[in-house]
């Protein structure tokens, strides 16, 4: 059972009193069936309010859920065969990068993925999702392989950016992001992108030009975190709720503007509640959009991703 | 990468002496102070000589026009897509506001301008970004107007240079300000299978997502003296990390350095340099 947000208290509430009733009734051996469905009844009405009222905010909250599958978690659920392919061939291994090649539905494709740990050690272990140069560097080698040996690429996105640090720098974080980007736009091979979890910045977008871009129900995207804008905007990192609202992140929203193709269903109440389920109806979703994908030629191909990201913004004057 | 906007605008305060700020570019202010040596310059001075401080060399930041007027050929440009206004997609009250502050400190209609002009003689298509329009943040209009400059020198079949200057993504807009990185690079990528010139030039500052989109794929990559380079911004880094970044960390020679620009190139030799690159792409044509 996926740890409890504080919004979904009054579901616990209920779910706890419905137990407490089953057990009570089966110690005493009284007839509390009646009782029971009346709360179940209520169960459902109240699970149906919160998560179909989700503010922005806890949006995120669900997109960050620590429980929530995570692109290793995806791979287990969705890619047999799988085999990691580890390093950029210039500086080193970026763990918050994961890549590989696996079978999905029969077919050998490429999955490139950034990946945040579920408790602190992991995180430390994965840099919280926070890419390196080397980790853009490994990926467009990935994506470089799939093309020539005519793999569709598959992109988890999962992270709250590209890390901020001396070493980042010094390696050309810039740069590497720039590349990844400009690789990703000649790329001859079909690239699906999804964001299964929270996508933000340049260290986002790194591995997100896809020529379709899915969200998961619950999953944020946006050019920066709300603390970020809250901060560096309003010099008030106490406003992220505000900031979350404003700045347009939930999927339904990142779907009206244009930018992402289509939303993937979760189970109710997020990914983390059921994750069987939500690798699923994720399989299920990519696999359309390959079938899409794999029956356009090459030039086509490309010139609809061109068209995809030239019609964002494209202003009549 | 949105960060470095906020440290500009902490820097640029640190350059201006004037008490109006707002006119620190216009010719009405006397004098300013070089916000490293602390030499107070004569306007008309510094003007004549690039705006580089003559005691220390450093590089004041530069608007379109003054870079128009020391790169391009007299009476040659002819600016492109003048009239696009900045959007406002998620109608903020902030923005609206901002933008017209902006448009009112820099007399530009958004943060960067684009346009066609000659370098000694040599046609190009150029974009150059202006700080002073909210730190030459890249938001739909912006991402626009770059993009239709690198499709205007594809289909002219002339070079391309663009004068980065920015803090990055520009927040206001969200994600539409984030997909202007592929938007700008998937046009750069059509322009260099045509086999066509692209130079790019970082100015103070090239940061953010403008760094990490067009500005770090010229086929040549000059930058000016000192100019503050990067993806994340000095702050967040140093917040991030807890310590205290060393000296030059992020400058262009910094990054000269590491292999990430091909020569970094004074202000007094910036139009000469863009003119011997772009007559040695000439030959044979």
């Amino acid at each position: 059972m996926a740890a409890i947000l504080e919004f979904e208290k009054p579901i616990q509430e209920l779910e706890n009193k419905i137990s407490e009733l089953r057990i009570f009734s089966k110690e005493k051996g009284i007839d509390l069936s009646n009782e029971i469905s009346i709360l179940e009844k209520r169960a459902v009405e109240v699970r149906e309010l919160i998560y179909n009222n989700l503010t922005a905010w806890q949006q995120v909250l669900i997109a960050r859920h620590p429980e929530r599958p995570n692109t290793s978690d995806y791979i287990n659920y969705l890619f047999q065969d799988f085999i990691e392919m580890r390093g950029d061939r210039c500086f080193g291994d970026d763990p918050a990068v994961i890549g590989g090649i696996g079978r999905f539905n029969g077919r050998a494709v490429t999955v490139i993925g950034q990946l945040k740990g579920k408790d602190t050690k992991e995180n430390l272990a994965r840099n919280f999702g926070m890419a390196h140069p080397e980790g853009y560097r490994k990926a467009m080698r990935l994506m470089k392989q799939a093309e020539k040996f005519n793999r569709p690429v598959i992109c988890f996105i999962d992270t709250p950016g590209a890390y901020p640090g001396i070493g980042a720098e010094e390696r050309g974080q810039f740069e590497a992001i720039a590349r990844s980007i400009l690789v990703m736009s000649t790329l001859k091979v079909p690239i699906i992108a999804v964001v299964i979890g929270e996508g933000f910045s340049g260290g986002a977008l790194g591995i997100g030009v896809g020529d379709r871009i899915l969200m998961q129900e619950h999953s944020i995207y946006s050019v920066i975190t709300p603390e970020g804008y809250a901060s560096i905007l309003w010099k008030d990192s106490t406003r992220n709720r505000e900031a979350a609202e404003t700045i347009r992140i939930i999927a339904r929203d990142i779907q009206k503007l244009g930018v992402a193709d289509k939303i993937v269903p979760e189970p109710m109440g997020g990914a983390q509640r059921d994750p069987g389920t939500a690798a699923e109806l994720l399989g299920r979703s990519i696999a359309e959009t390959m079938d899409e994908l794999l029956d356009l030629a090459p030039e086509i191909l490309l010139a609809q991703r061109y068209e995809k990201y030239r019609s964002i913004g494209n202003l009549a004057d | 990468m949105f960060i470095l906007v906020l440290e500009a605008f902490r820097k640029q305060k640190q350059i201006t002496v004037q008490p109006d700020a707002e006119n620190r570019d216009i010719p009405e202010g006397i004098w300013s102070k070089c916000s490293r040596c602390s030499e107070v310059l004569l306007n008309k001075d510094l003007i004549k000589n690039y705006k580089v401080c003559h005691k220390c060399g450093f590089h004041f930041r530069l608007t379109v026009a003054e870079r128009i007027k020391m790169i391009l050929d007299e009476g040659s440009f002819r600016e492109m897509d003048a009239n696009i206004l900045p959007v406002n997609p998620f109608k903020l009250a902030d923005y609206e506001r901002k933008i017209s502050e902006a448009r009112k400190k820099s007399g530009l209609n958004e943060a960067v301008v684009a346009g066609e002009g000659t370098i000694e003689g040599v046609p190009v298509v150029t974009a150059i970004m202006d700080t002073n329009f909210m730190m030459g943040s890249m938001g739909t209009v912006v991402g626009e107007k770059i993009t239709r400059a690198i499709e205007a020198a594809a289909a002219k079949r002339k070079p391309l240079i663009i004068f980065a200057a920015s803090g990055g993504a520009r927040m206001q807009e969200g994600i539409l300000s984030l997909m202007q990185l592929a938007k700008t690079v998937e046009a750069l990528a059509r322009l260099s299978e045509a086999g066509q010139l692209y130079i790019s030039v970082l100015t103070d500052p090239t940061t953010g997502g403008v760094s990490a989109s067009f500005a770090a794929l010229g086929d040549v990559i000059l930058a000016e003296p000192e100019a503050m380079i990067g993806f994340t911004g000095p702050r967040v880094i140093e917040q991030t990390i807890r310590q205290k970044l060393p000296e030059g960390f992020q400058r262009a020679e910094f990054f000269e350095q590491h292999g990430f620009v091909d020569k970094i190139v004074p202000r007094p030799q910036m139009k000469e340099t863009l003119a011997k690159l772009l007559k040695l792409h000439l030959q044979g044509e």
